[in-house]
């Protein structure tokens, strides 16, 4: 009995030292010098300052401006619309606005939920007033789901490339570019399936409308 | 459902099968105490950890004196975690390591946080990202998540020795096995593990938050910290609690289709390949195989329920008019709460592999699974970690119902039953049936006083109606007693209405009685398997007759999965009526 307690003290200790500390202390050093780009998170700088995470999703939305010239606010939240000339992320639910990285969340949407319906109607039919202008014959039918659910983390950077192909239309005549123009560039920016076979294809949205911007920086 | 989706499911099984066999055979060879190629390693650090911890290698142990080794060992553990949690923000504690200045939880939250990880549930009421400190998330629950794992693995260990055990009334010694178990098995993995996710994109930095400035004027924080290092043994050791809330969802911890596979794999490589060491070290490698078949037969129908389950879409979706069948571009079916680049094979197989085992990671919401998808889980977890189940758990489970069926097996043409050459007699049997009924009795117990009394509702959340709000608590119980840790996770028992802790406070209720099921749930069975190793050891072994019923052959595997459905369907079906199963059953919205 005294012996037991004497090892597991004394091993409690030594073991939390090495793999609580030497353990993690020595991947952050090996990553960090043999892959700092994707240790630190993918950071993505524009212009000199920071616009995101390559891997982390992010809100295309701008900040409504109010009758007072400022930015309106609701509870604490600034009021917010997508900016149609961007391609616009998956709906998400995190606290303290979309796409909030620094606290992800779980929607927890059951299936036989009325609110999980409420929510997806709404999200349709926000998607079918943004996109319909510039996709005449857009059908409900036609949304792919992505474009409705929110994702597990609420902060996924992906959308699906039938949802991209939708919003290319809105995309090219915002900025005066031809449809096919667009379309190259989401194909561009569709990463394919893991190893060839697993998962879905999926767009990277920040990515795509970074690529637009320099897109119109050049002709300019 | 896609042809690329079940391609993604037979490759994974493909490539589990092929790499489990030789890490069953090497980890045989650990156990046994030869050398193995990383002895010119590890032997020297080994002889010093034993010096250090002061234990002689070569003293054997019986059931008591191993199972109370066990014991304080992880009461050590306990202690030491729960006063690591609680002063996550003391004065003497630099800011380095809490760049956020999170403050500790209350001590109720810190209870069942403790209770969880020591027990290698990993239930998580606290949310990675906004709680801990990133010294908490290192020395504390890393640690645990490598402990417990081995704690885990040398229970299984033991009981191996005790069935084939000769004379020698010794299971082994706990500290040589848990010493080994780390070195040898755990850190190589480990380590390489770890990398291999960096490589793909996973975090690993001692940063504070970033602030982003998004393309449209707004700003974005982003998290950060040292997810990778604790990602790969959360996966490897079974434990699943994830560096951020939402856990393997999250895109610095699943970067992407690939890292998904990796994980998943790192998952179910220790639990399958352990089978293959019992094959081994009883010296009848059909043995193992008859239990891979049965675990993989029934871990297969799991995956392909919930697939197609999901595939399908939920009749919130159909409610709302949205098409669920795949269409150019896009995979359609039930994508709420889950993410683009896994799709829904890529969740559904997730989701499969850690709710068989007693991983409990999560890339997807379960909450937002299907009635049926989300019955899958319930079921696997009725099966209480038979199904591969947790490292070294998952194998001492199953062996406990191998018992039971030979058992059965033996009443049914009238025999002794036999083991390996061993008689089966009244007192295993006792014992290991009671090790079997543990689990069950605490999860319906649990269930029952949560949603029948007014404590135990506070913690449904708002959009818990109906049978939805039934399923997450039977799903917070089962979960916890069997040491899993995935959740419906609407269900609460941590109100934090600011990051960092200030002004949080727990729910005792659903804290305390989640943290006492894991800890009741662990540590009976193992006592009770230890019991059963003790009981075996000293049997004398009589060669196989004519008339003794084989445990090798189909016919076993077929009775083994009988006598496991039967079990969890007895124990359990009716409390799965009451929730899944209803929603899966209608439309009807609620």
């Amino acid at each position: 009995m005294r012996r037991d307690i004497v090892t597991s003290a004394i091993g409690i200790v030594v073991l939390t030292v090495l793999l609580g500390l030497a353990y993690p202390l020595l991947i952050t050093g090996v990553s960090q010098v043999a892959f700092p780009g994707n240790a630190n998170g993918q950071k993505i700088f524009a212009g000199g300052k920071l616009v995101g995470s390559k891997i982390i999703g992010q809100s295309f939305a701008k900040p409504v401006i109010g009758k007072d010239g400022k930015p309106e606010e609701k509870e604490e939240e600034l009021v917010t619309e997508p900016d149609p000339s961007y391609f616009q992320s998956r709906p998400s639910a995190t606290e303290g606005g979309a796409y909030n990285a620094a606290a992800s969340t779980f929607s927890n949407r059951g299936p036989n939920d009325k609110v999980t319906e409420e929510e997806d109607a709404e999200n349709i039919k926000a998607y079918l007033e943004l996109e319909r202008p510039y996709d005449p014959g857009l059908t409900t039918a036609q949304i792919p789901v992505d474009a409705v659910n929110t994702s597990a983390s609420n902060l996924d950077p992906e959308i699906s490339p039938a949802n991209a192909r939708i919003q290319a239309h809105r995309v090219a005549a915002k900025r005066g570019l031809s449809l096919s123009a667009v379309d190259s560039l989401v194909a561009k920016y569709t990463d394919s399936r893991g190893l060839g076979f697993s998962g879905e294809p999926g767009v990277n949205v920040l990515e795509l409308n970074l690529a637009l911007d320099r897109l119109k920086g050049a002709k300019s | 459902m896609t042809f690329f989706g079940w391609l993604t499911i037979v490759l994974f099984v493909v490539i589990l099968s092929a790499l489990a066999v030789p890490l069953g055979s090497y980890m045989a060879k650990v156990y046994s105490g030869e050398r193995v190629f990383l002895s010119p390693l590890f032997a020297g650090p080994e002889r010093l950890l034993y010096k250090v911890l002061r234990v002689d290698p070569e003293r054997g142990q019986d059931w008591k004196s191993y199972a109370k080794s066990l014991l304080i060992f992880s009461l050590a553990g306990w202690l030491l975690l729960y006063v690591i949690l609680r002063t996550q923000d003391a004065f003497f504690v630099p800011h380095a390591v809490n760049p956020l200045g999170y403050h500790s939880a209350p001590w109720n939250v810190t209870f069942n946080t403790v209770s969880s990880f020591v027990t290698n549930t990993n239930w998580q009421f606290y949310s990675g990202d906004t709680t801990m400190s990133y010294l908490s998330q290192m020395i504390g629950l890393t640690v645990q998540n490598w402990l417990s794992a081995g704690v885990g693995i040398v229970v299984a260990v033991a009981l191996i020795r005790g069935i084939i055990g000769r004379s020698p009334k010794s299971l082994g010694n706990f500290w040589k096995d848990l010493v080994r178990t780390i070195l040898y098995v755990l850190a190589p993995i480990s380590v390489i593990g770890a990398l291999v996710l960096v490589s793909q994109g996973v975090i690993q930095n001692l940063s504070t938050y970033l602030t982003a400035h998004t393309l449209t004027g707004l700003t974005q924080s982003i998290a950060m910290g040292p997810a990778a290092s604790q990602l790969s043994i959360k996966m490897l050791g079974t434990n699943g609690g994830g560096f951020f809330n939402v856990n393997s969802a999250h895109p610095f911890e699943n970067p992407t289709a690939f890292t998904n596979l990796f994980e998943m794999l790192l998952v179910l490589i220790i639990p399958a390949a352990l089978v293959f060491t019992y094959g081994r070290m009883t010296g009848n490698r059909r043995q193992g195989y008859a239990i891979y078949a049965t675990m993989m037969v029934m871990f297969l129908g799991a995956v392909v329920v919930a697939y197609v389950a999901e595939a399908h879409g939920s009749p919130a979706q159909h409610a709302a008019g949205l098409h669920t069948h795949a269409i150019s571009g896009s995979g359609g079916g039930n994508m709420e709460g889950k993410e683009q680049r896994f799709g829904i094979a890529g969740s559904a197989l997730f989701d499969v592999v850690t709710t068989v085992t007693s991983c409990g990671a999560v890339n997807s919401a379960i909450e937002s699974f299907t009635g049926i998808g989300g019955a899958v889980p319930f079921a696997n977890m009725s099966a209480s970690e038979t199904i591969f189940g947790g490292v070294g758990t998952g194998l001492y489970s199953i062996l406990l119902y191998v018992l039971l069926a030979v058992f059965i097996g033996g009443l049914m043409v009238g025999r002794t039953p036999e083991w390996l050459g061993k008689k089966l007699e009244a007192k295993e049997i006792k014992l290991a049936g009671l090790a079997i009924l543990i689990t069950p009795l605490a999860a319906l117990f649990a269930t029952a006083l949560a949603t029948a009394t007014r404590a135990g509702r506070a913690s449904i959340s708002e959009l818990g109606k109906g049978p939805q709000g039934f399923s997450e608590s039977f799903y917070a119980y089962l979960s916890q007693a069997n040491n899993n840790g995935s959740a419906f996770a609407g269900y609460t028992g941590f109100i934090q209405p600011n990051a960092g802790n200030v002004g949080s406070h727990g729910v005792t209720f659903a804290d305390v009685l989640g943290g006492l099921v894991m800890l009741f749930a662990r540590f009976g069975p193992i006592v009770l398997t230890l019991a059963v190793a003790g009981a075996l050891v000293g049997k004398r072994v009589t060669p196989a007759g004519l008339g003794t019923m084989r445990t090798d052959n189909t016919t076993f595997v077929v009775l083994l999965i009988g006598v496991i459905i039967l079990v969890g369907a007895l124990t359990f079906f009716p409390a799965l009526l009451l929730g899944p199963i209803v929603q899966g059953l209608t439309g009807h919205l609620y």
